[in-house]
């Protein structure tokens, strides 16, 4: 991690009707730092994806990158730059054999010259790639059509689907979310070796215990609005986040 | 014993990477029957036709790339209801051309095709954002509106429309012209939706937001997938305006845009091949069924609601699965 500021969002807020789904978020991400982003179900953390992506466009406030006004870019422009995402409600191409999935964000003008015209090296490299996330390689899963495939394996072409795009940044919503504990222990050694590459990570997620492994400072939201930020173990310390994401201790 | 019906894939789908492993010629005409023998098959049939059978094959071919032409824009998650549009513009321009300016057949048939192209794709070009049955409603309702306009305006001949127009040539040269027009498209799409251009047409169909994510200006390609099939659309109606040596409003009929999706839900869709079967069962039986008088249209019908209800996939795939495939019956072990 350095001090370089990647990605910031100044006063980020998004209304949908009456209701403000992100009001006034504004933090810095770090050059190759892992910042989580937790709160209740509800709090904007998706929301909050989708503006500093490009999918929904804030009424209030700016999205930066490296310094440059990214504020209502289109997605595919934002994407682009080099900031991938993923989907928590997974998007496969249902139609698509699992590695062929990975071909279409290979056709990406971001690295579309890198992989070669080739039909033959963007299969090859798609194969790698989720190899990496942890599919088997020569196993009848990469040809199996991605709407047979289980959760699971659908969770790690979302994160393929983002590796592929050779990002600076990853936006990750709730890669977690529906694996079980082993899925998840096999996925932190991916994550890691993103972070050992220079990577910059944005964390979206429901499961603490193994965020808190991964991230560098976390920031809570709560009702759109950003709470507390800071390291993983100071920050649970801090009752207002302790209220509001884990219930008072009266409730207990 | 339980018995089951199992399906087990014949012949030779070991592939290794791209290439097929071809080592004998009962392998390799395995593979080339089915896609060299209909060519030849048509041919043979179109030249040793009667006139009028020969003249019925020329606009089948061209129901048949309308037909194409709705499947490439149903990959690219486009459902058209309006082919009627791009036959229509095609018609008109090449009326015109050749009415107003004197143009030869063989210059507005190329010019048609790609301004036809192009007119389509601007005047749909607002409406690319909607997806499903709203782009269909418009799609639908843009060829009614300017056969209206044509009306109300008196353009291009108005009512009467524009007749004594430039003929293609003799009926075996319109033929093998319409025969080679349809050829092309059918195995050009095929091959491009084989390809990641295709593949990416696909994804749109199937997950727009998951391809915008991966930095893919999407409306840009559906825009290059409309212009593609726009333009086969168009062809289409240029060259029957120069086979009628007529162009008027019915070009813009709800005829056009009904039967190539008819022919799709006969032949079955996302193949290509399909469409154009399909076209080839609809178009002739209907001309067959002309003898019939006033119940023609009634028996048509049953036709077509039979074939829907008892081979939903389409014909195509049926025939294609039992090509690929062969059922036994197979004994399960409790």
């Amino acid at each position: 991690m350095s001090s370089e500021v990647i990605l910031e969002a100044l006063g980020l807020s998004r209304s949908f009707g009456g209701v403000k789904a992100v009001d006034e978020v504004s933090f810095t991400l770090h050059k190759n730092e892992v910042l989580g982003v937790i709160g209740p179900n509800g709090s904007g953390k998706t929301t909050l994806v989708n503006l500093l992506t490009g999918f929904v466009k804030p009424n209030q406030g700016q999205v930066l990158y490296q310094g440059r006004d990214i504020t209502g870019w289109p997605p595919y422009k934002v994407a682009q730059l080099g900031i991938a995402r993923s989907f928590q409600m997974v998007k496969p191409f249902y139609q698509l054999p699992a590695f062929k999935n990975l071909n279409v964000a290979l056709y990406s003008p971001r690295v579309r010259g890198l992989v070669g015209g080739r039909y033959g090296d963007r299969d090859a490299v798609a194969k790698d790639l989720l190899e990496e996330v942890g599919f088997e390689r020569d196993s009848w899963v990469i040809n199996q059509q991605a709407a047979s495939l289980p959760h699971g394996y659908l969770k790690r072409l979302e994160l393929a689907k983002c590796m592929a795009l050779r990002p600076e940044v990853l936006v990750l919503d709730e890669l977690f979310s529906g694996l079980s504990l082993a899925e998840v222990a096999s996925l932190v050694p991916v994550i890691e070796k993103l972070v050992a590459q220079g990577k910059t990570l944005l964390m979206i997620e429901h499961r603490l215990k193994e965020l808190f492994r991964i991230a560098d400072r976390v920031i809570v939201l709560n009702f759109g609005r950003k709470i507390a930020e800071g390291e993983p173990a100071v920050v649970m310390e801090d009752p207002q986040v302790k209220g509001a994401y884990l219930g008072t201790e009266a409730e207990g | 014993m339980a018995r089951r019906r199992e399906r087990v894939d014949r012949g030779i789908k070991v592939r290794s990477e791209d290439v097929y492993a071809l080592t004998s010629w009962r392998e390799m005409l395995y593979l080339a029957a089915p896609r060299v023998l209909p060519v030849v098959a048509l041919f043979v049939l179109g030249m040793t036709a009667s006139v009028y059978w020969e003249r019925v094959l020329v606009s089948t071919c061209m129901f048949a790339m309308l037909a194409i032409s709705w499947d490439v824009l149903n990959s690219a998650g486009m459902v058209s209801l309006g082919q009627a549009l791009f036959f229509g513009m095609g018609a008109y321009i090449a009326g015109t051309l050749n009415h107003y300016l004197g143009l030869g057949p063989w210059l507005t048939l190329p010019l048609a095709t790609l301004g036809g192209g192009l007119v389509c794709t601007l005047v749909l070009l607002p409406v690319l954002r909607l997806r499903g049955i709203y782009f269909a409603m418009v799609t639908l309702i843009l060829p009614l509106m300017i056969e209206r306009v044509i009306e109300a305006t008196k353009i291009f001949g108005g009512t009467e429309g524009l007749s004594g127009l430039t003929p293609l040539g003799s009926e075996h040269v319109q033929f093998l012209v319409a025969l080679v027009a349809v050829w092309v498209a059918l195995y050009g799409f095929r091959r491009m939706m084989g390809t990641d251009y295709g593949l990416l047409l696909k994804g749109i169909k199937d997950n727009d937001r998951a391809v915008m994510s991966a930095g893919i200006n999407i409306y840009w390609y559906k825009a290059q997938a409309l212009f593609l099939a726009s333009a086969v659309g168009a062809f289409a109606g240029a060259f029957m305006t120069h086979a009628y040596q007529f162009v008027g409003m019915p070009v813009f009929a709800l005829d056009y845009s009904i039967m190539p999706i008819a022919s799709v839900a006969v032949g079955g869709m996302g193949t290509l091949a399909g469409p154009m079967l399909g076209s080839f069962i609809l178009v002739p039986l209907s001309e067959l069924l002309r003898g019939l008088g006033g119940l023609r249209t009634v028996i048509y019908a049953v036709i077509l609601v039979a074939c829907t209800v008892g081979l939903p996939e389409g014909v195509f795939h049926y025939l294609a699965r039992k090509y690929t495939q062969f059922e036994r019956w197979a004994e399960v072990d409790k």
